[in-house]
C-alpha cells in the first residue's frame, strides 16, 4: 500500500462561489462536495457510475461526480442541487417536483433535478421520449418514474412561461 | 469508495503525456474520460501508482472532416459525436455515440479511451470494425498509424506500447449509397450491452455491393461475421438471405455465460440484432431516414 500521495491545490467554483482547497488526488468530486464543502444535497447512491444520485453540472455538462476526481474539477464551474434555489425562491424544477409529487424518499431527487436542468437548458420543449432518454442515467426506486416525467414536463412549461424571468 | 493512493500528474500536451509514461514506467495509467478506469480503481481492479490526466490538454477534443475521413481527437467525448451534424451523415457512428450508457457518461467518456481500454463489452470497436478505421498512436518522438484490426489484440489488450498513447482516430466516410446501423440489447441504459450488432453496407441498384457485420459482447474481441457477410454480398437482399446472415452470425459468435445471460441466449440474441441492424442499414443505404434505438429489456 503506497503512502498517501501529496495533496494537490485546486480551485473549484461551486454554485458561483470559489473554493480554494488542497485535496488528496484520489478524492472523488462527490466526496469533495459533501465532505470538504459540506454541501450534502448531492448524494452518493451506488458509487459505481450507475444510479446518478451524485449528478452535478461540471462546466454546464451533467456528470456523475462519483466518477470524476476532485483534482479534475480544478478551475471548473460546478452546479449542485443547492445552486438551484435563488434568494430563497425555489427553482421552477424544484417547484415542479413538489407540485407533481415527483419524489417519494427523495434520495435520487437531487441528481434527477440536475439531469432535468441540463435537459431543459439544451431543449426547452422536450417530448416524452427525450425526457426518458435524458434521465436514463438516474435510478429511482420509489416512484416508478411517471410523476418524475410529469414534473419535468411541468418544469419545462414553468420555465417557458413569460412570468419566469430567469 | 476510495481507490488506492496514486500520484497525480497533469499532462500539458500529448507529447508530455508520452514522456511521463516513459519516465514513470508501467505503474502509470492515462486518465481520459475515466468512466471505466475510475470505477475499476474504486473496486481495486486497477491500482495505478501514477495517474496521468489528459483532460487539461487543449485541442484534444475535436471532430474534423478532411480528405473523405473523419478525424476524432483522442479526448472527443461521446456526447460531442452524438451532437455532431456532420457525423450524423454516417448514421452508424451516431447510433453508437448516442447509445453509450447515459447522458452523464457520454459527457465524460472519450472515443480514444474507449478504444485504448479494449473492453470486450465496449461499443466503439464493434462499430468501427465495420468501417475503414485507423488509430494513430504516438510515443514521445514519433507516431504510427495502425489499422483498427492491428490495434486490437485481445480483451483489454491493444498494440499500444507502455509509453504509447492514442493520438487520433481516423474513420473513412463510406461511399455513396451506403448505410449502417448499430443496435445493442441492454438491461438498462448505464450497463454494458448483453450483445450488440453493427452492420454497414453499400448498395448498387437492388444488390448489396459490400457489407460488414460485427458482433459485440459475444467474444473477447468484437467478431466479424464473415460468413454472414458472404451470404449477402453481391446478392439482391431478401428476408430469407437476411435470415441466413443472422444464422451465420449466431455461429460466428463465441459468447460466455454470465449474469447478463447464458451463452446460448446471447447467440440467439445476436442473430436477432443482426437481422434488425441489416434491415435498418439497408433502408438507410436507400436514402430513407430510419431511427434506430438500442433495445432495453
Amino acid at each position: 500500500m503506497p503512502e498517501a500521495a501529496p495533496g494537490v491545490s485546486i480551485q473549484v467554483c461551486v454554485n458561483g462561489k470559489l473554493h480554494p482547497r488542497e485535496v488528496e488526488p484520489r478524492k472523488l468530486l462527490v466526496e469533495f462536495i459533501r465532505e470538504d464543502l459540506e454541501l450534502t444535497g448531492t448524494h452518493i447512491g451506488c458509487d459505481t457510475t450507475y444510479c446518478g444520485a451524485c449528478t452535478v453540472l461540471m462546466n454546464g455538462a451533467a456528470v456523475k461526480s462519483c466518477t470524476v476526481f476532485a483534482v479534475q474539477a480544478d478551475g471548473a464551474e460546478i452546479t449542485t442541487v443547492e445552486g438551484l434555489e435563488k434568494n430563497g425562491d425555489l427553482h421552477p424544477i424544484q417547484k415542479a417536483f413538489g407540485d407533481c409529487y415527483g419524489l417519494q424518499c427523495g434520495y435520487c431527487t437531487p441528481g434527477l433535478m440536475i439531469s432535468a436542468l441540463q435537459l431543459l437548458k439544451d431543449n426547452p420543449t422536450p417530448n416524452q421520449e427525450q425526457i426518458r432518454k435524458a434521465i436514463a442515467g438516474n435510478t429511482c426506486r420509489c416512484t416508478g418514474y411517471q410523476n418524475i416525467f410529469k414534473a419535468i414536463e411541468n418544469a419545462a412549461a414553468k420555465l417557458r412561461s413569460p412570468s419566469h424571468a430567469d | 469508495m476510495y481507490p488506492r493512493s496514486f500520484s497525480y500528474h497533469r499532462a500539458s500536451s500529448l507529447k508530455d503525456a508520452a514522456t511521463l509514461l516513459s519516465q514513470l514506467g508501467e505503474g502509470a495509467k492515462l486518465l481520459a474520460g475515466g468512466q471505466s478506469l475510475i470505477p475499476l480503481m474504486k473496486l481495486r481492479f486497477a491500482n495505478p501508482v501514477h495517474l496521468v490526466d489528459l483532460n487539461f490538454i487543449s485541442g484534444t477534443s475535436y471532430i474534423r472532416e478532411q480528405d473523405g475521413a473523419f478525424r476524432f481527437g483522442p479526448l472527443t467525448r461521446h456526447a460531442e459525436i452524438e451532437k455532431s451534424a456532420s457525423v450524423a451523415r454516417v448514421p452508424i457512428l451516431h447510433d453508437c455515440a448516442a447509445g453509450i450508457a447515459d447522458v452523464q457518461v457520454r459527457n465524460r467518456g472519450t472515443i480514444g479511451g474507449s478504444l485504448a481500454e479494449a473492453d470486450p463489452s465496449g461499443d466503439w470497436a464493434t462499430v468501427l470494425l465495420t468501417l475503414s478505421c485507423e488509430v494513430r498512436c504516438a510515443v514521445q518522438s514519433t507516431d504510427r498509424t495502425l489499422k483498427l484490426t492491428e490495434f486490437l489484440k485481445d480483451a483489454f489488450t491493444t498494440a499500444l506500447a507502455p509509453d504509447e498513447l492514442v493520438s487520433e482516430v481516423i474513420v473513412k466516410v463510406p461511399p455513396e449509397n451506403s448505410g449502417g446501423a448499430y443496435i445493442a440489447f441492454k438491461r438498462t441504459a448505464p450497463v454494458y450491452p448483453t450483445a450488440s450488432a453493427a452492420v454497414q453496407l453499400t448498395v448498387e441498384g437492388d444488390r448489396c455491393k459490400d457489407i460488414a457485420i460485427a458482433l459485440g459482447c459475444v467474444g473477447l474481441l468484437p467478431i466479424r461475421a464473415r460468413e454472414g457477410e458472404a451470404a449477402l454480398r453481391g446478392q439482391q437482399i431478401t428476408p430469407k438471405l437476411i435470415e441466413s446472415a443472422a444464422e451465420a452470425a449466431r455461429t460466428a459468435a463465441d459468447p460466455q455465460s454470465d449474469m447478463r445471460g447464458s451463452a446460448d441466449y446471447k447467440r440467439q440474441l445476436v442473430g436477432a440484432l443482426v437481422k434488425r441492424a441489416t434491415e435498418a442499414a439497408l433502408q438507410r443505404a436507400r436514402g430513407q431516414q430510419v431511427e434506430v434505438s438500442h433495445i432495453y429489456a
